[in-house]
């Protein structure tokens, strides 16, 4: 177990140290310079403003100088906003995404859980095809078409909450909620199929024939084992919500890091797409890495590879 | 070796007396693999309907900019911001009445009808919609057939050599998979310039992973199998057996990924130009008419509304086939 985690962290900081890389670079190649009007700036101006954010070194150097911050954990200044670190904007952003992100998820394994639950407990019903059909909807609809019409209809035409900003509790339901859409959908259908390979098995036949009533076959034996593998959606569920997260807060203008970046990449903002872009595939990283440690955990018919 | 291969000759082998009782059974028709896959997938309705719409849907794409007399990007100011009007369908809200109810058609003296409404520019959104859907597909449709040529041409290596060449290309994919891709296909957009091949190649760059993975386990499976052995004790080149033996069998876990990367590529189309990082007017996919319609659903919803339900139905439609596919055409897959 040992070996196979320092094995998995090793990989986890090289790929992190190409990411870093490989956004670093592409930023040189970028059509355009954060500065704004950079044909009304004379060359003086210029060559201050270059001065003062390090952009007159050659590549290389301005390379290591990066690398060496970051390991320090500064993400460099913005362009955009005059006197302000990356880590400062970052920081102000993440709460936002995170308190959506989450309620998303939440809500969403939930609702997803039950959906999927009752559409296999009640197999070929009507409640199965029901929700095997929001599960498809859910999953085709693209979330930001979703926001769109859900902000149209309950937030402009019924009024019933706001339709954008960022003022109190109410103005996290509409993004929450068109965020969890996807995450309904995925795990309503792998809960779905998950159980219905349970209810197949051998010893749910056994659990019947040993006489224990439906509830506890039902809650103890199937439940409990096709939730187990549910874990492992996290991963792609998460990358699911950071996508969304992007065009999401865009339209109901949440003050997150998703808006942050769309707003960054049409001003050129190079340090804030980047701290974005490094914070969003860290995040990415870690959770593939602790979903994988975990699934080992509560299953212990998974042996990781390196455990003797 | 060479020499053994020319002694084995044909009159050495003698045909087996057929049994009577043996050939009874070959007497039916026998079955092949696509016949039987496709009696399973019209079984599924759900999937035939989504077939039916994918069909419908591209036909549409092909010849609804033909058949409506109004060419995509023809600006009339006169003609901007009209409601839908279909003839006859005036109950279903196609009735040429704006948001306060007041027949623009014969306010502003218009004799001819535009289907979908028009757009701020006048430019009719019927005759846009379906251009826009055949740019979408043209879209999804490259950036998938690309992916299964480099996934293929990868996973196969790596599986049929196995060893060392397969160790070192997967360390390689475990390093790709680890970067979320949404964020490499954001930063080459940036870097490449928006419009149609940027798009595909952002796309196929991070997008083969997913089809090499896939056909890096079958044919890993594959080749261990009894017939691939025996092709090769007879002396079959590699060639053959990838030719012959492992592609055909490979096929129906290659086109059920090929149906979910569709729907995939169409959905980051349409993010990338909700985020303005998209296709440039005249041109437009289902994303940018998407966002024009959300910057202006307030007035004009069905500026938003037609993309939405096309776009809808494209990825309900494809989700749907490819459900039905994996069933037909490989059990086992079942997720």
């Amino acid at each position: 177990m040992k070996t196979y985690i320092a094995k998995r962290l090793g990989y986890m900081f090289i790929t992190l140290f190409i990411v870093v890389s490989i956004t670093f670079f592409l930023m040189q190649y970028l059509p355009g310079t954060p500065f704004t009007n950079p044909e009304k700036l004379s060359v003086e101006q210029l060559e201050v403003m270059n001065e003062k954010y390090g952009l007159n070194k050659p590549v290389a150097i301005q390379y290591l100088n990066y690398l060496c911050d970051l390991a320090r954990g500064d993400l460099g200044i913005s362009y955009q906003y005059e006197g302000r670190s990356v880590n400062e904007i970052l920081g102000e952003r993440i709460g936002p995404s995170v308190l959506i992100g989450s309620q998303a998820l939440i809500f969403g394994a939930i609702v997803g859980l039950l959906l999927g639950i009752i559409s296999a407990l009640k197999h070929n019903s009507f409640l199965d095809y029901g929700s095997v059909t929001i599960a498809v909807l859910g999953m085709s609809i693209p979330s930001f078409v979703f926001a769109a019409l859900l902000q149209y209809y309950v937030g402009v035409k019924l009024g019933w909450l706001p339709a954008a900003l960022w003022e109190g509790y109410e103005n996290t339901i509409m993004p929450s909620l068109a965020l969890s859409v996807t995450v309904i959908a995925t795990v309503a259908r792998f809960i779905r199929t998950e159980m219905l390979e349970v209810l197949g098995q051998d010893y749910i036949v056994t659990a019947r024939a040993k006489g224990l009533s439906e509830k506890a076959v039902v809650f103890k034996h199937i439940i409990r084992n096709a939730i187990i593998p549910v874990v492992t959606m996290l991963g792609p569920l998460a990358v699911a919500i950071m996508t969304g997260t992007l065009v999401i807060e865009k339209i109901f203008t949440v003050p997150g890091l998703g808006e942050q970046f769309t707003k960054s990449i049409l001003v050129n903002d190079y340090s804030v797409i980047m701290g974005v872009t490094l914070m969003y595939s860290a995040l990415f990283i870690a959770i593939v890495f602790i979903v994988d440690i975990l699934y080992g955990l509560i299953d212990p018919r998974i042996s990781i590879k390196g455990e003797v | 070796m060479s020499s053994l291969k020319q002694e084995v000759e044909d009159d050495l082998f003698v045909r087996a007396p057929l049994e009577e009782k043996v050939l009874e059974d070959f007497a039916e028709e026998p079955v092949t693999f696509w016949n039987e896959a496709w009696r399973r997938l019209k079984k599924n309705r759900g999937s035939l309907l989504g077939l039916i719409t994918i069909i419908f849907l591209s036909l549409m794409a092909l010849f609804g900019p033909v058949i409506s007399n109004h060419s995509f990007d023809d600006q009339d100011l006169a003609l901007s911001n009209l409601p839908p009007k279909i003839e006859g369908l005036g109950w279903l809200g196609f009735d040429g009445r704006d948001v306060n109810g007041k027949d623009q058609y014969e306010a502003r003296e218009v004799t001819s009808n535009f289907w979908f409404g028009t757009d701020e520019f006048g430019r009719d959104l019927w005759t846009r919609v379906w251009k826009a859907t055949q740019i979408s597909l043209f879209i999804a449709i490259v950036a998938a057939v690309l992916d299964l040529i480099i996934g293929v041409v990868y996973g196969g290596i790596s599986g049929f050599f196995g060893g060392r060449v397969d160790g070192f290309l997967q360390r390689i994919i475990e390093v790709l998979i680890g970067i979320p891709n949404l964020i490499v296909i954001i930063l080459f957009i940036l870097i490449l310039e928006p419009g149609i091949t940027s798009i595909i190649l952002a796309m196929v760059i991070t997008g083969w992973v997913g089809m090499a993975r896939v056909v890096r386990g079958q044919i890993l499976q594959l080749k261990g199998q009894e017939y691939v052995l025996a092709a090769r004790t007879l002396g079959t080149s590699n060639v053959k057996i990838i030719w012959k033996h492992l592609l055909p069998n490979v096929m129906g876990a290659i086109i059920i990924t090929l149906m979910f990367t569709i729907p995939t590529a169409i959905f980051f189309e349409a993010f990338l130009s909700f985020i303005g990082l998209g296709l440039q007017p005249p041109l437009a996919s289902l994303g940018v008419l998407i966002e024009d319609g959300y910057k202006s659903m307030r007035f004009f919803s069905f500026k938003l509304l037609f993309p939405a339900i096309v776009i809808s139905a494209v990825m309900i439609s494809f989700n749907l086939l490819g459900d039905g596919l994996r069933d037909a055409l490989d059990p086992k897959m079942r997720k």
